[in-house]
């Protein structure tokens, strides 16, 4: 109780912190000398160190509100004590991790930051998949930590400090080849944290596992420090100098991650991993943003380049929200039926009427739909992806609308995934005992869910406040202000880089949206007058209906299941069990399904991979289908075409 | 100001008026193709009075979502509709939105529409919803690139710029193809968004081939008064986009009087022609099975890119 008021307190501090790091002039630093070789606690706001500062109160505001209510959950079963201290420490290392000016330092307290999420994830130790997923993510992250280290002793070496003010100007500038390792190793290191394809196999293990407020936490904004990271690593330390092909490595990166993402988070039927799988959505969609700004930084199209990245912090500011605010949800729905599973819903935006209105609107801003704050950005994102046409290469300027294209596809299946998220949960009938018994959740949850719900349609509707504040994160590594270019009708629209090409006036559309509706109820009453409607049960061919007659969750995915077959791999079994009587007839039905774990089976078994592989692979060439060895002859030829060319 | 706002009052209303029209008009291509003399082409409006009249009956299953969900839809369509050129070449609310814009709050109709389907418990409107799904999920990136193509050729993003900008001939290319590529994906493109033979059926009455009329299966009175308008106009939405966007050629391009009264009948003429070729079209070919479809709407993308290809290509 205490623990989380604190903490609720610090949030609200920070917020104010946040705020004052946007608005200052010069960055703020502090600079506390230790005994230790090469280390000082130095920390620096600066504009992106406060952005994200932000982002962290608030989502951390929210969290310790709800975990108020939330926490009850846990009596009995584990230490709240315990559990309030590690929450709070899990903030400060955040906190510190994004305002670290230090390498040595910010290493410490990433590692504390990991460290003290492990031990929240394993909050409910005694069950055995909770252990393993606490396993597994903290082999992943100290392997990414391995990888950052390795990236910061390159800056070392060249530098001769830990400070990163030595990593900005190093005494000796890094060699080509070393700024390239420099890139690579930061990607890695990073983007295991924040949960690229292929490095985001820990996430939809961890992010579940661990109590709803800190799932909001680290899905909302601990990935996101890894973002931080990345801008700062490349635009800040690397200078925002980078060939062609980094920024078209993120790119690419981005559009698998985001795309691979929302595909696994489909076939998701517990509703937390679902929601870890779409934070890799969303980290490919940030990373699209910042990929396409790092290719028009290359060929000096700077303008670009701040568009394309203001599209990706703002997406990042916005996925915080949304992702903390529907985690919140997934706690409550998880809170009221004790079941993560969304096939045992059904029926609750009757029971729990506030959250489901929160959740909606969280589903509605993660789906990208107008007027939400998820919907801005992403438009911007596209916006700068369009803007390819202005690149000199013919390949960049076909791959940029190509990753548009894997966007549009990406944000029609999250809409297609939160209106099974949302419609399996809340609508039609209970479909559980649990489902039938929940009851709304206490205030505490009601108001944190709330205020982050709040937050997310300000951001969607009042874009003149949040680019501007944006672009003084950006105007450092652009060396440009784009405010005045991106904003439009003094701030009611957005109009990236030049009016002819793109406009949007997200408060025209919520003003447009309202208007027409009550337009279709004054054509209601115009034409028809006010008929009473009658309420009757639903037609159910002729018999009542039942939960069991209902769409489940992995019937409404079928389709996309059977057309994406390709990747989703997935195996079927159907065991039926006949009458004696008749062979027409059913006493029992299983059906089982389970779709291929492709990374974890072929990225991380490497060792299986490698002994049973080298039989199994011979084996797979002899697939015993004629069309299959034919294609086999026509491949070689052309490669022996090819050499003889 | 009062110019503009006048101006999208009248745009409301030719939307609101035209778009049943269009949908009589379809049903009687269709009847005389099969040799019925079919209803009259003002049909639509008497059944929409009618359906206004009624009583609804609305299941008890059902939650807030699904008395909602019929004006989201209609409102977010109607939007839709007020971002594209219509008789006039420069819409005062081309500062709105783009085309982006305008596909994502189509999208949002769909997204309410499919919760509507899963809220009355039905197994029926499940069905529909989830085909609905799928069926938005290939069509989405199609759209998006065969609009770039188009874009591209204009520097712009923006409906009105575009049209005002092909019907003053400007920055017409040389060289069509990149164009009839585009043309071709967004056709497509039209026909499963609206849901027309061969991908959906809006005459069916066999709820196992249904998509669209499956997630509205539980409407009646009011409420399907509302969604079927609201279907009508998003059929109107394509029309325009496809005959606006390629051959704008007769939209007033000024606000005088006479260029506003022939670029009103001519886009009259457009938009039926129009209706007519999707009647045609309807009674050409079968509905492809739901499995099918895919290929189609692959057949779409690829033209899409293969238009932007051509773009960058012959421009060299």
């Amino acid at each position: 109780m205490i623990a989380h008021g604190l903490a609720a307190g610090a949030g609200l501090v920070g917020i104010v912190l946040g705020i004052a790091g946007l608005l200052a002039s010069a960055p703020l630093t502090l600079s506390l000398p230790s005994t230790l070789p090469f280390l000082t606690f130095a920390i620096r706001l600066d504009p992106l160190a406060a952005l994200f500062v932000l982002a962290i109160s608030l989502v951390g505001l929210a969290a310790s509100i709800y975990a108020l209510g939330y926490v009850t959950e846990f009596y009995g079963r584990a230490s709240i004590a315990v559990l309030g201290a590690l929450f709070n420490g899990f903030l400060l290392s955040m906190t510190l991790v994004v305002i670290a000016d230090n390498g040595f330092f910010f290493l410490i307290v990433w590692e504390l930051m990991s460290l003290l999420s492990y031990f929240l994830v394993v909050t409910e130790h005694e069950k055995a998949e909770v252990r393993y997923a606490g396993l597994f993510y903290l082999i992943m992250t100290h392997v990414g930590t391995a990888f950052i280290i390795l990236a910061f002793l390159i800056f070392f070496q060249a530098g001769g400090s830990f400070s990163f003010e030595a990593f900005r100007h190093p005494e000796q500038p890094l060699s080509e080849g070393m700024r390239t390792l420099a890139f690579l190793m930061a990607l890695i290191g990073f983007g295991t944290k924040a949960g690229i394809v292929p490095l985001h196999v820990w996430l939809p293990y961890a992010h579940p596992a661990a109590p709803s407020h800190i799932s909001a936490l680290m899905s909302g904004v601990m990935i996101k420090t890894a973002i931080y990271a990345l801008i700062r690593v490349y635009f800040d330390f690397l200078g925002g100098q980078f060939p062609w092909w980094w920024g078209f490595v993120v790119l690419v990166i981005g559009a698998v991650s985001a795309l691979l993402g929302v595909m696994y988070a489909l076939m998701e039927h517990d509703l937390k991993s679902l929601l870890a799988y779409h934070s890799v959505e969303n980290i490919g969609i940030i990373l699209l943003g910042i990929g396409a700004g790092m290719i028009f930084q290359t060929y000096g199209l700077t303008e670009f380049a701040a568009l394309g990245l203001l599209a990706g912090l703002y997406h990042t500011i916005n996925h915080a929200m949304f992702k903390a605010l529907l985690f919140l949800g997934a706690g409550s729905l998880l809170y009221a039926t004790h079941t993560r599973n969304m096939e045992e819903y059904g029926g609750l935006l009757r029971r729990m009427p506030w959250t489901g209105v929160f959740f909606l609107i969280g589903s509605v801003s993660i789906s990208a739909l107008p007027p939400t704050n998820g919907f801005v950005s992403e438009w911007l994102v596209f916006q700068s992806l369009f803007l390819s046409f202005h690149i000199p290469t013919v390949l960049l300027k076909l791959m940029l609308p190509l990753a548009a294209a894997m966007l549009a596809l990406t944000s029609v299946l999250a809409l297609t995934c939160f209106a099974k998220a949302f419609g399996i949960s809340f609508l039609a009938l209970p479909r559980s005992s649990h489902a039938r018994q929940a009851e709304e959740v206490p205030i505490t949850m009601r108001i944190a869910m709330g205020l982050l719900a709040v937050v997310c349609v300000l951001l969607g509707l009042a874009p003149m406040v949040v680019i501007p504040m944006l672009d003084r994160v950006v105007a450092p590594f652009a060396g440009m202000s784009i405010e005045g270019k991106v904003l439009a009708l003094d701030g009611w629209a957005l109009a990236p880089v030049n009016v002819e090409f793109s406009s949007l006036s997200p408060m025209a559309l919520a003003l447009l949206l309202i208007a027409l509706s009550a337009l279709g109820l004054l054509l209601v009453v115009a034409f028809g007058g006010l008929v009473k409607q009658r309420y009757y049960k639903t037609w159910g061919c002729g018999i009542n209906l039942t939960p069991r007659m209902e769409y489940t969750a992995t019937g409404f995915v079928q389709p996309i299941k059977r057309v994406f077959s390709t990747l989703y791999q997935p195996t079927v079994k159907l065991e039926t069990e006949l009458l004696e009587e008749s062979r027409y007839f059913a006493k029992r039905r299983r059906f089982e399904f389970h779709i291929e774990p492709v990374f974890q089976k072929y990225l991380y078994d490497p060792v299986v991979a490698f002994f049973i592989g080298m039989a199994e692979r011979l084996r797979v060439i002899q697939g015993g289908s004629l069309h299959l060895y034919l294609a086999y002859i026509f491949v070689t030829l052309i490669v022996l075409l090819l050499f003889a060319v | 100001m009062v110019q503009a706002i006048i101006l999208v009052v009248a745009q409301t209303i030719v939307l609101l008026a035209v778009s049943p029209f269009l949908v009589g008009l379809i049903r009687k291509v269709k009847a005389r193709l099969q040799l019925r003399r079919g209803a009259s082409v003002f049909q639509p409006y008497a059944d929409l009075a009618k359906l206004f009249r009624k009583q609804p009956v609305v299941s008890t299953t059902t939650s807030w979502i699904f008395t909602a969900t019929p004006y989201i839809v209609f409102a977010s369509t109607l939007t839709a509709g007020l971002l594209v050129p219509i008789f006039v070449s420069s819409t005062p609310l081309n500062f709105a939105g783009n085309i982006i814009a305008l596909v994502y709050l189509l999208a949002l109709g769909t997204f309410f529409l499919m919760l509507a389907g899963l809220d009355a418990g039905s197994a029926f409107g499940g069905m529909g919803s989830s085909r609905e799904a799928i069926v938005a999920s290939l069509t989405e990136p199609a759209m998006i690139l065969s609009i770039f193509a188009i874009a591209l050729t204009k520097g712009s993003t923006n409906l009105s710029t575009i049209v005002h900008k092909t019907a003053l001939l400007e920055g017409i290319a040389t060289d069509p193809s990149p164009y009839l590529m585009a043309l071709a994906a967004l056709f497509i493109v039209a026909i499963a968004e609206t849901g027309r033979v061969p991908v959906d059926n809006p005459a069916t009455h066999l709820e196992l081939t249904m998509i669209h009329e499956a997630m509205i299966l539980e409407y009646s009175g009011r409420y399907l008064a509302l969604i079927e308008w609201a279907a009508g106009l998003k059929l109107l939405v394509f029309l325009t986009l496809i005959a606006n966007v390629f051959a704008p050629w007769g939209i007033a391009t000024s606000l005088e009087p006479a260029a506003l009264s022939i670029g009103l009948a001519i886009y009259l003429v457009k938009v039926s022609g129009l209706a007519v070729l999707f009647g045609v079209i309807e009674s050409m070919f079968a509905k492809l099975r739901l499995f099918r479809v895919t290929d189609l709407l692959g057949v779409a993308f690829i033209l899409a890119l293969l238009g932007l290809v051509f773009f960058y290509v012959l421009r060299g």
